[in-house]
């Protein structure tokens, strides 16, 4: 009986923990919303969302946070089309083609690509690209969206790579096995079999690799630019919107306007990343991928 | 088109096709060797055991950067002995308790949407509830605790991982001896599962180390003139250094070789921390007996 008892005891309080970690994604919430909801009695959502002018400081001040929205949309996009095919071939290229010994090396390179620190990152951005870029193109200033896009890829590459390589390796052996007896060739077996058969994985692996690219930090606040302008041109400078918390956090007074308002750009920059998890959530929930014995 | 050159050409996109994918893996690692050479290039003068274990002096324009390593040092430990329990625990739960159902499934969404929160929203949760709410000021408390949930994610899925690879028979033998669950799991499951846990940690450990945004409004400081006493006090940590000399300092041009420098500690410490998980890993697949 006490045997039993302190089992059923040690299950809850096991369960307890578990339920941990939504129990902080719930207070990440709450909190952001406390601090940042009272901004809307300053400003409308709506003027909040699409307000061309993000004058924080001025007085009045304007909190309009749709130059950071589309900073952060287009740094995004453009690091897509960068990361997205390099991620993708080179997860084809680690689990279908490359020999076992380059594979292993190359997916150490991809993990230690993942955990270069973000600020070096972006240190490499300011005192490398940055001069290159203004030389090169004689520009005002190479902090810009190219800049902040390249280096915004190396961040995703690692999230895309390894998740699509996931995906690829657990396509079963016997479709492509069926599509070698039929005379194919590897190349039109990875384009016609293995592909499209981890197509959800891959999927995903771009999603996140997009939701890492948005929320990431200290590469936009040190190589956009930070200019609060809808930008002309992709040498403009932008201010994306963690760069623009990071930013100004430190200065804004403690429950001021803009220390609201800085909460309600998390808030916003919350809830897309929530989104693109989710659905990347779903997607690999709705199209796993089954093994030979489900056929 | 003959047979024959149908095949060729066949066989010539298959050429082309495996060159492009070849290349790409070929432009990452390339550019990840690009960067470690840069920064070692650059920094490696400026790395003396001075710098290592002085202060900086003059405005952090000359001297050295330890209470920035000491700073990270203290806020790892703290992230590392938070994040490990809880994220065990939560992976024990995971694997072996639950049933399949609604709260299971719950919770992997909440732990995948959590590990999605981008790093400066963990930095205004922390600053919203540990630093104002729970009052513990900007400090080495508050920002171990925002490090320890920004990297509790990772630590879960490294150890469900884990515990997923201990053979189901090793659970059955030790039931089917009337051992109780519990003494199953400490005594059985979480022996074999226990390298790969750790491996999982190191990697954490090297995450927290590496992070910046969520530390900079929770325990970060400009400059200390002197160590911290206490978990309630500010400290200086290596990537937020980097950014205040590469972006605040005092003469940006003038202290490069500093920043170089702390960016080469930064790495090395990181992507050493990474590469002792990788080595450990690679060794206890090859030791496997199941």
């Amino acid at each position: 009986m006490s045997r039993r008892f302190r089992e059923i005891i040690i299950k809850n309080i096991f369960a307890v923990f578990a339920v941990l970690s939504v129990l902080i994604l719930g207070l990440i919430v709450i909190f952001l919303f406390r601090e940042g909801l009272p901004i809307f009695r300053e400003v409308s959502v709506s003027k909040f969302l699409f307000g061309n002018f993000w004058y924080p400081t001025y007085d009045p001040p304007e909190y309009g946070i749709w130059p950071l929205i589309v900073g952060s949309l287009l740094v995004t996009l453009f690091a897509c089309l960068i990361a997205v095919p390099m991620g993708v071939l080179s997860a084809i290229y680690i689990s279908e083609i490359a020999p076992a010994s380059i594979k292993e090396i190359l997916k150490s390179v991809i993990e230690l690509l993942a955990g270069l620190p973000s600020v070096v990152l972006g240190f490499f951005g300011m005192v490398i690209v940055a001069p290159w870029l203004q030389e090169t193109f004689d520009l005002p200033t190479g902090l810009n969206i190219v800049n902040a896009s390249v280096m915004l890829a190396i961040m995703a590459i690692p999230t895309i790579s390894s998740i699509s390589e996931d995906a690829l390796y657990a396509v079963p052996r016997e479709y492509k096995e069926a599509s070698y007896a039929l005379g194919a060739t590897k190349f039109e077996t990875i384009v016609n079999i293995s592909v499209p058969a981890a197509l959800s994985g891959i999927s995903t692996a771009v999603i996140l690799g997009m939701a890492r690219a948005i929320g990431e930090t200290m590469v936009v606040l040190m190589v956009a630019g930070g200019a609060a302008a809808i930008p002309q041109s992709i040498f403009d400078s932008v201010r994306p919107m963690p760069a623009s918390i990071a930013a100004e956090m430190g200065e804004a007074p403690y429950r001021s306007g803009h220390y609201h308002a800085l909460f309600a750009t998390g808030i916003v920059l919350f809830f897309i990343t929530l989104a693109f998890n989710l659905v990347a959530d779903y997607i690999s929930n709705k199209f796993k991928e089954e093994g030979s014995g489900t056929l | 088109m003959t047979m024959q050159s149908y095949m060729r050409w066949r066989y010539f996109k298959q050429r082309i096709f495996f060159g492009v994918v070849s290349l790409s893996a070929l432009v990452i690692t390339l550019t990840l060797l690009g960067i470690l050479v840069y920064v070692f290039i650059h920094g490696f003068r400026a790395v003396t055991w001075d710098f290592l274990t002085l202060p900086p002096t003059d405005s952090m324009t000359k001297g050295g950067i330890m209470p920035a390593i000491v700073g990270t040092l203290y806020l790892t430990v703290g992230a590392i002995s938070i994040a490990l329990p809880l994220g065990v625990v939560s992976a024990i739960y995971l694997t072996e308790y639950a049933k399949q159902g609604r709260l299971i499934r719950m919770i992997r969404v909440g732990v995948n949407c959590l590990a999605g929160v981008p790093s400066v929203v963990f930095g205004l949760f922390g600053l919203g509830f540990f630093v104002v709410f729970l009052k513990f000021g900007s400090s080495i408390l508050a920002g171990s605790l925002t490090l320890g949930i920004l990297i509790l994610p990772t630590i879960i899925g490294a150890s469900e991982e884990a515990l997923k690879s201990v053979p189901q028979t090793f659970r059955e033998a030790s039931l089917a001896l009337g051992v109780s669950k519990w003494n199953t799991i400490s005594r059985i499951v979480m022996p074999s599962a226990l390298p790969s846990i750790l491996t999982g940690a190191i990697l954490g450990v090297g995450r927290a180390a590496g992070e910046t945004a969520p530390i900079m409004f929770t325990a970060a400081a400009f400059f200390t003139a002197v160590l911290p006493r206490s978990i309630f006090d500010e400290v200086m940590a290596l990537p937020y250094h980097i950014y205040v000399l590469a972006t605040a300092g005092a003469n940006i041009e003038q202290t490069r070789p500093l920043q170089f420098g702390t960016a080469l500690v930064l790495v090395s410490l990181v992507l050493g921390i990474d590469l002792i998980a990788i080595v450990i890993r690679s060794a206890i697949r090859r030791k496997k007996r199941w």
